[in-house]
């Protein structure tokens, strides 16, 4: 008797274990068809989406009677979102209606089927035709259907306190031309300004999308290599390109020359950075997004009126100054519908109304994103609003977006696992460069890969 | 028996259907996963992370389930039944405020506690001591204390319940006899409270085992894998990876881990014999 009762309880406890993981969806229907739900993301300096969201809701019930808005902030980094909305989409009960959907997951998640397509929508909306045609593509799923409505765009360059910069007498405005000009500097500055961080890369694994895009394809899509060729649709392995990125890791982290280990691998490191360490002098350089000026702008979470003639920005040097001479990435967000919608008009309504000339504008503006509309770039309140809107525009021109493929979000992940092996000196460059070439052999098998060795 | 089945043989098998597919949150293998045998254990066992996270696991369980929480609290229910009621109330609130804590509110206190401006290092620095970052540098040991900490308070009330039971004529005679005290406490007492050393032995284990949220909140399992245990590293294949059916699989080996532990036990410590 009392062995089974002890084993009751051991099994039982195992058991909970496993629950807890995996435990499904019931059945029933997400809402009646007059709520649209609305799953977005809000986490810490980040909130113009909250902010737009909230808007919206208020002039979608005022134009639709009987309809209501139901908002689901999800507070979480950028990955922690993109798993509670998976998880979210993986029940009818939790589904939303209406998502922020990052444009690199679109292809993945229209082929999980929680995404429905938007053609039939968008053949009767005159506002489609103002969206440029390379966004637009931004937003289409692997059979070639939309799926995403973008928002804006961003690229990323080096943003740099100009003052710091003179105060250690380098020269201003700063135009790097290789990396080594970029590593002199931080060096220049540790040396001139002991207590003044020198440069921030974000690296490790809890920074998710923030490392490997910010930081490490920053640095991997100025040298001669890249991630993935898309042309024979594989992956690239063994490249040299890969292991000097990671090795300009190693020089900012392993050479004190960017913020302590620990620092950069908090979660909350990129709060810091744009609320606190740049607008208090703290950190001279920050491998950052044309979008982190909103933080500083009277709607953002950390006002700065003198963000603009603080803040300088210089492009991106590729590695040793090879044409173009500069290199950004490019990313930006969506509005998609969930596949299950009950009531898909309704939810289409709401992503219309919330991606209007007006609206998208306001949203631009508030979010300090690139306009994706030609009416919106083209209108001079837009152009006005914020200062870097043209440096930022002017980069698009170098800028590279990421491999579209469903098994980016997994070699994504592995490549800030060898960002955090690097940074905290548990390995050299080379072999986590040999780890993170197996990672993606695993992934996506022999065939899909490419060796450059 | 019908509860049983649904309830706890059922979660096992669909945990362990789950690990034979490759489900995964997003991507085509969300819509239909398909069948692959055994390919996710390969893929594990092969793993370089794995093999580490076990021991991680293991060292953990042994410092503070086995070790750290019996131990201590077995030597606090038997100071605490020969000290005045004060005393007794003084520290059985203290310990037992720990175990009361949710989790993460437990978490976050240990998180505090061991920051690297947190609490313990400013006590040290005030009597001249640098501390060092103790979730970066000793992310285990951290986790370990911490687990000390909170499950402490549960070992405790089982032994001195189990205490309780130990008739004083025995003890007594013992004495008598010219028993030392450590002799009273090991060929006496030990082997009296057996039962509930087996069955604490088994709950604090399973329960330590299953350890997620306080060393996610203290340390992400980090730096680099250097706390991931096989939860944080199942939720981490599962969830931040996308790979469900992977992280399904670290689940199937805990519990496998788990039954290992709970025979153990059984055999050892023989509870249904007296």
């Amino acid at each position: 008797m009392k062995k089974s009762y002890v084993s009751a309880v051991a099994l039982s406890a195992a058991a909970a274990l496993v629950l807890s993981g995996c435990s499904a969806g019931g059945d029933e229907a997400s809402s009646d068809s007059t709520t649209i739900k609305v799953a977005y993301q809000k986490f810490g300096a980040f909130i113009q989406v909250d902010d737009h969201m909230k808007a919206m809701k208020e002039a979608f019930e005022a134009e639709n009677e009987g309809l209501t808005v139901e908002l689901v902030p999800i507070e979480g980094q950028e990955n922690d979102y993109a798993t509670k909305l998976a998880l979210m989409n993986q029940s009818p009960a939790t589904a939303p209606d209406v998502m922020y959907e990052d444009t690199f997951r679109v292809q993945s998640d229209s082929d999980a089927g929680y995404l429905a397509p938007l053609d039939e929508y968008t053949e009767g909306w005159s506002d489609w035709d103002n969206f440029y045609d390379n966004a637009k593509s931004a937003g289409l799923g692997s059979d070639g259907l939309t799926y995403g409505i973008p928002m804006g765009t961003d690229t990323r360059a080096i943003w740099y306190n100009k003052d710091l910069f003179a105060q250690a007498g380098l020269e201003v405005p700063f135009a790097p031309e290789t990396w080594e000009d970029v590593l002199d500097a931080a060096a220049t500055i540790k040396a001139e300004l002991p207590d003044v961080m020198p440069l921030n890369v974000y690296s490790g694994k809890a920074q998710g999308e923030a490392a490997s895009m910010q930081g490490f394809e920053m640095l991997l899509y100025g040298t001669s290599d890249s991630l993935y060729d898309a042309d024979d649709q594989k992956w690239m392995t063994g490249s040299d390109g890969f292991v000097d990125s990671l090795g300009f890791i190693e020089d900012v982290y392993q050479g004190d020359l960017g913020p302590t280990p620990e620092q950069a691998l908090d979660k909350n490191v990129g709060n810091l950075v744009l609320g606190e360490w740049l607008p208090q002098g703290e950190l001279a350089m920050a491998v950052d997004g044309s979008w982190i000026s909103g933080t500083w702008l009277e709607t953002g979470t950390a006002p700065w009126p003198e963000w603009n003639d603080v803040m300088g920005q210089a492009a991106m040097p590729t590695q040793t100054g090879d044409a173009p001479g500069a290199t950004s990435m490019s990313g930006g967000w969506t509005l998609a519908m969930g596949s299950g919608a009950q009531n898909k008009d309704a939810a289409w309504d709401f992503i219309a109304l919330a991606l209007n000339k007006d609206n998208a504008q306001s949203y631009d503006i508030a979010a300090s994103q690139i306009a994706v509309r030609s009416d919106v770039s083209e209108d001079a309140n837009y152009q006005a609003a914020n200062p870097t809107f043209g440096f930022f525009s002017e980069i698009v021109e170098f800028t590279h977006f990421r491999p579209a493929t469903s098994d980016y979000a997994q070699i994504s992940s592995a490549i800030t696992v060898a960002m955090e092996s690097v940074m905290t000196g548990q390995q050299s460059p080379e072999e986590a460069a040999a780890v993170y070439d197996d990672a993606v052999i695993g992934i996506v098998g022999e065939d899909g890969t490419t060796s450059k060795k | 028996m019908i509860l049983l089945t649904i309830f706890l043989v059922g979660p096992i098998i669909s945990s362990f259907y789950g690990s034979l597919t490759n489900a995964s949150l997003s991507g085509a293998a969300a819509q239909n996963s398909s069948f692959v045998g055994f390919d996710n254990y390969a893929a594990l066992f092969a793993d370089p992370d794995f093999p580490k996270s076990v021991i991680l696991t293991l060292v953990f369980l042994v410092a503070s389930a086995i070790v750290g929480q019996n131990v201590l609290g077995l030597g606090l229910a038997i100071l605490m039944r020969s000290s005045s009621r004060m005393v007794r109330s003084l520290v059985g609130t203290f310990v037992v405020t720990a175990w009361v804590l949710p989790e993460i509110v437990a978490a976050f206190a240990a998180y505090a506690f061991f920051n690297e401006t947190g609490t313990l290092n400013n006590m040290l620095s005030a009597v001249g001591i640098d501390g060092p970052n103790w979730l970066y540098a000793l992310p285990l040991l951290s986790v370990s204390l911490a687990n000390i900490w909170r499950g402490t308070a549960f070992s405790m009330l089982i032994y001195a319940a189990a205490l309780q039971d130990v008739p004083t004529e025995i003890t007594e005679s013992a004495e008598v006899d010219g028993a030392r005290g450590w002799q009273r406490l090991l060929f006496i007492t030990i082997p009296m409270i057996r039962r509930s050393i087996s069955t604490n032995l088994m709950l604090t284990t399973l329960q330590t085992l299953s350890v997620f949220t306080l060393i996610f909140v203290m340390t992400g399992g980090g730096p680099g894998t250097d706390s991931s245990t096989l939860p944080v590293l199942a939720y981490q294949e599962a969830f931040q990876f996308g790979q469900l059916g992977f992280g399904t699989a670290i689940a199937t080996v805990m519990l496998v881990v788990g039954a290992l532990f709970s025979i153990a036990y059984i055999r050892v410590l023989k509870p249904e014999v007296d």
